[in-house]
């Protein structure tokens, strides 16, 4: 018998804990199987962070450490500057990313720190029940947006593909979906990319992932799927936004 | 061949909505955790596309396939 | 090699303490009155292949303290008042993580933004725990420049010994002042911890388990067990790590008891009283937690009275009347604001006895 799919090396046994339909599980895949393609995982410090995402340290195969919320581009910096040979990549939600932790975002990326950010873009705090997030769509209803967001009152969505690439520092910045085989080879194809800019010494990486929260949504599973690709892709369109030519190269 | 773990299974039913044959269904049983999980109804039309598993999110879907077929 | 003699600042003792120590990686912020240790560590350590990097902020720094920490490596983070307050949250998951790390509070005058004079107002923030939960750091509070630097020795070997951060308090007068300073054999940094995330490969062990550091303890009892074991680190460390210095203590009737910069007033104010003939005499904690309790109460039976002297409140006042004899008198002596306390005011207050 010849295994066409099985569970990746760079995934511990563990049963994930997300709910039903919710797209962390295939993001944890994705970066998984780039860790076993790219045979990283004996070398992989992997930094979790606060919300749903606080349990990637069960999940993944290699060595982890927790942050504090928002913390994790810090304590990247730290982990890739004290252990060079190591091959360091956090996992953070957009409130953790994108609220929180903006400054450490932004100053590890302006510091071109040679890390790899995987940035899970689900428009709302999944882990406290759903409430507004810096990237909350416009009209989005959430439990703190409960009339919808509205620019006058709750403020305007951030895009962090466009502030990121203000900066000098991203060496590969991208950003997918994982709604269908398809779409997922091209977010796989991105997850690579930006590993190999760290292991090549590039520079930050950041691969922006739009993910579904069906739970928080008030959505079926099967709803929310096609809400990535209707809604949320319209607002934060995939696709690569900086690659820096050496990505590419050998 | 086609397993589905239905303990790991979730019902979220993104299998089901991915399979281009339309053989996947979610069973009327639960299992441990009160899910319905994903069932495969005719492995005979199955084509081995993959895509109920790269969709399933639970990772609850490994395929294995003769290996003379491949 | 031989010892070398160097006419130094407080804040340069810092650096030299922990370079000597095998300290490569200094993560901070600047801020007055101890920026000199960050612009020092930024010339040097790049030149012994170490790591100096100007965080964001001090929320920054201290997490990147908790990353090199997890990673094995020799850490410190040195700051003042307003900067450590916003490093308290990491510092409470330093300490539930147990990464050895050294942190350094060069004070000023608080509150808020305060002024850049010298002040003892953040020993409760460091003694009790400034940050959330039940954690406790080790506090060592030195007096003068060459002991900013033995002490900072100390902490990297106590941060290790214990899997603890640990605290080096003293004012912006000591670390602004120069004294000679007498360094000491350096040593090269510490290889790894068993418990570092290194990455599976490091050290030829390929194939061991990999290794989490983490702070989340959902499962039912699972917290209880690590603050139990946390506490019961604490009392270990409180029974075995216990530093105090005494002058002039063994037919003291009055004693002054102050820590740091005031001490120095004090030991001073106490030998002018001596020459006049008045049995006083002097406890130094030098250890601020675990504070030198026992060794306190035990004078506290035999002299009449204790007078505190304190650049705040009255914060450590606290700790000296739960260590205290009930029978013992306790006056007290503070000074707020940058106010620094001279040896005359202490002896001015020993003479009105």
């Amino acid at each position: 018998m010849a295994v066409l799919f099985s569970r990746p090396q760079s995934l511990t046994d563990t049963p994930f804990r997300y709910c039903p339909g919710c797209h962390h599980g295939l993001a944890h895949r994705l970066v998984a199987e780039a860790l076993d393609e790219l045979n990283l995982r004996e070398k992989a410090v992997g930094i979790a962070s606060v919300g749903c995402s606080v349990y990637t340290n069960e999940f993944f195969n290699c060595d982890t450490q927790q942050a504090a919320h928002g913390r994790a581009p810090a304590v990247a910096t730290a982990v890739k500057r004290a252990r060079p040979e190591c091959f360091v990549f956090t996992y953070q939600g957009d409130g953790d990313l994108a609220s929180i932790g903006m400054a450490e975002t932004i100053h590890a990326a302006a510091r071109g720190e040679n890390i790899s950010i995987i940035f899970i873009n689900n428009a709302c705090y999944g882990m406290t029940g759903g409430q507004m997030a810096p990237t909350t769509l416009p009209e989005q209803k959430t439990t703190t947006s409960p009339l919808g967001r509205e620019a006058a009152r709750e403020g305007n969505p951030v895009d962090m593909m466009k502030l990121l690439d203000a900066l000098e520092g991203p060496a590969y910045l991208s950003r997918v979906v994982l709604t269908s085989p398809g779409k997922q080879a091209a977010a796989k194809k991105s997850i690579l990319r930006a590993f190999r800019a760290q292991m090549k010494g590039l520079g930050f990486s950041l691969v922006e992932i739009l993910s579904a929260c069906p739970s928080n949504w008030r959505m079926t599973p099967v709803e929310a799927l096609h809400y990535v690709d209707e809604v949320m892709a319209k607002y934060y369109p995939p696709g690569e936004v900086r690659v820096a030519k050496e990505v590419l190269e050998g | 061949m086609v397993e589905i773990d239905t303990e790991r299974c979730k019902g979220c039913g993104l299998c089901v909505e991915a399979c281009p044959r339309k053989i996947l269904a979610l069973s009327t049983e639960f299992n441990k955790a009160g899910h319905h999980p994903a069932v495969l109804l005719d492995p005979d039309r199955c084509i081995y596309c993959l895509a109920c598993a790269r969709l399933c999110p639970d990772l609850a879907i490994t395929i294995s396939k003769e290996a003379e077929t491949v | 090699m031989k010892d070398q003699v160097e006419l130094v600042s407080g804040n340069r003792a810092v650096a030299s303490g922990a370079l000597d120590a095998g300290c490569r990686m200094y993560f901070g912020y600047p801020i007055t009155p101890q920026t000199e240790i960050a612009e020092y560590m930024s010339a040097v350590l790049p030149e012994m292949n170490g790591v100096f990097l100007q965080a964001e902020s001090e929320l920054a720094a201290i997490n990147m303290v908790y990353g090199a920490a997890g990673a094995g490596r020799r850490v410190m983070t040195t700051s003042s008042s307003p900067g450590i307050s916003l490093m308290m949250e990491g510092l409470s998951y330093l300490a539930t993580a147990e990464l050895p790390c050294v942190i350094v509070n060069v004070m000023r005058g608080g509150p808020g933004l305060g002024n850049i004079a010298p002040a003892q107002g953040d020993y409760f923030q460091a003694v009790k725990g400034g940050g959330h939960g039940d954690y406790r750091t080790p506090v060592l509070a030195p007096w003068s420049v060459q002991e900013i630097y033995d002490l900072t020795r100390t902490a990297f070997d106590l941060a290790d010994r214990w899997r603890n951060p640990v605290f080096i308090l003293f004012d912006g007068l000591l670390g602004t002042m120069m004294e000679p300073l007498r360094t000491r054999e350096p040593i090269p940094e510490r290889a790894a911890p068993s418990w570092a995330t290194t990455g599976i490969f490091a050290h030829g062990a390929n194939d061991r388990a990999p290794r989490s550091i983490y702070t989340l303890h959902m499962p039912e009892g699972a917290l209880t067990e690590v603050n139990r074991r946390l506490q019961a680190k604490y009392r270990e460390i409180a029974r075995e790590e216990v530093r105090y210095d005494e002058h002039f203590t063994g037919d003291a009737e009055i004693l002054v008891v102050a820590y740091g910069s005031v001490a120095r007033s004090a030991l001073q104010a106490v030998r002018v009283a001596r020459q006049q003939g008045r049995k006083v005499g002097l406890f130094r904690p030098v250890s601020l937690w675990p504070f030198p309790e026992e060794a306190l109460h035990a004078l506290s039976e035999k002299v009449r009275k204790i007078l505190v002297a304190e650049m705040s409140s009255g914060q450590m006042l606290e700790d000296v009347r739960l260590a205290a004899a009930p029978s013992c008198k306790i006056d007290f002596l503070g000074a707020m604001g940058g106010e620094l306390i001279y040896p005359g005011t202490i002896l001015s207050r020993l003479q009105e006895e």
